[in-house]
């Protein structure tokens, strides 16, 4: 526990040193998971480092997800890392503001940020600025009452069952197969 | 003891023609609904944990094909009955709609565990709230999931309901009516009656919940 907290504060001042007034806190969170908030401008640069710094080496992005925690600047987008050398975990977290819900794509970082970003701009609504393909992946192509997951949707949805319907079987099949997919379903 | 050679003088020779059995007389009804009732081709569509129950049904234990039809029909142009089996979202609605389509008449579908019957406790904004507002039910079997012994009375109960058809009835019976899909079959007025202080699947502007709550803010269909 001392040693995890002593490692958190060794890693705060390093990246405070890099990256100006990026830290805004840290803490060791259920016994050994550090925590690190940061500025969500600073994101792209501050995970880029911790991948390539050969002191960390988090390599390994294990999930991008997003928090609202449904009062003042609520969403909170955040990166799960696990460096395969080192053996460690870090949990990076990025609050972003009311207005502006956007934040750096980190697909150029890791490949696998892709469909979990997408699922976080699906059932969220954040932006991910860069990311080369941001759609909707659980919800259907034409869903159009909002992002689910926010603590403001209602959990029936906004829209009546029967519309609802409606719109589910509108749906077509172009939406989710490219038409060499689709060859003879028809015939 | 191997093949004997049978002379066919030996066989007994029947003086008069009648007593041999050439043909018999019955109802039409009767043939056809004898010979569909026995030879159901079921259509797995499961989703879920009611799935692995269908599972069992058809495994030796529960044996589904005591009734000589256990053909599992993964093709739905050649089955006879959909058995939809676990919890339908909205995205799956046209899958099991267009299922359905494919399938030729005479088509039954059974509703299979609380979730495809009613949304079971899935009742949010991504699940459909009873398959028969997609497609028409013949039997809905209730269950969390149903029990194989559940599964085999709702196909023995298909097959009591195919038992009682009758050709004459054929434009009725076997009616399709794509633009009644989605819609409540029962008008607006008996749906409330019936539902009373609950709620209901196609009208939820009420909670389900006896404790008295203020009118949960629905919104409306149109967003601003």
């Amino acid at each position: 526990m001392e040693a995890e907290a002593d490692e958190m504060d060794g890693l705060a001042s390093v990246l405070e040193r890099h990256f100006e007034l990026a830290v805004l806190g840290a803490e060791i969170q259920c016994g050994d998971q550090q925590v690190l908030s940061i500025k969500s401008e600073m994101n792209l640069g501050v995970l880029d480092w911790l991948k390539n710094s050969e002191e960390y080496a988090y390599d390994l992005l294990l999930d991008v997800t997003a928090v609202d925690y449904g009062r003042e600047n609520k969403f909170q987008v955040v990166y799960q890392l696990w460096s395969i050398q080192k053996k460690r975990l870090l949990r990076i977290k990025c609050p972003l503001a009311e207005e502006k819900l956007e934040i750096d794509s980190v697909t150029s970082l890791w490949g696998s940020a892709n469909w979990l970003e997408r699922e976080v701009f699906d059932l969220f609504g954040v932006q991910f600025v860069g990311h080369p393909d941001l759609r909707r992946i659980l919800m259907p192509k034409n869903y159009s009452e909002g992002h689910p997951l926010r603590k403001d949707f209602p959990l029936r949805g906004r829209y009546s069952r029967e519309k609802q319907t409606e719109i589910a079987l509108d749906q077509s099949y172009e939406d989710y197969y490219r038409p060499e997919q689709l060859r003879g379903v028809d015939d | 003891m191997g093949i004997e050679q049978t002379n066919p003088r030996d066989l007994p020779v029947t003086s008069n023609a009648d007593t041999s059995l050439t043909f018999l007389t019955t109802k039409v009804d009767f043939v056809v609904n004898w010979a569909r009732r026995n030879s159901l081709w079921p259509m797995p569509f499961g989703t879920a944990c009611c799935a692995i129950e269908m599972m069992a049904s058809a495994a030796s234990n529960f044996d589904l094909a005591r009734f000589g039809m256990e053909r599992m029909s993964f093709s739905p142009r050649q089955a006879d009955v959909l058995i939809c089996a676990g919890r339908v979202p909205y995205k799956l609605a046209p899958v099991l709609r267009r299922t359905w389509d494919q399938m030729m008449q005479p088509k039954w579908v059974i509703s299979m565990g609380a979730c495809a019957s009613s949304g079971g406790v899935f009742d949010t904004y991504s699940m459909v709230q009873g398959i028969d507002t997609i497609v028409p039910v013949d039997v809905y079997v209730p269950g969390c999931p149903p029990r194989p012994e559940g599964l085999i009375y709702g196909l023995m109960m298909i097959q009591e309901k195919i038992r009682n058809e009758s050709l004459a009835d054929h434009d009725n019976l076997r009616r399709e009516d794509p633009e009644g899909a989605g819609k409540p079959k029962a008008d607006a007025e008996e749906v409330r009656a019936l539902t009373g202080a609950f709620g209901n699947s196609t009208q939820q502007d009420k909670l389900s919940t006896l404790a008295q709550t203020a009118r949960p803010g629905r919104f409306k269909d149109e967003l601003e």
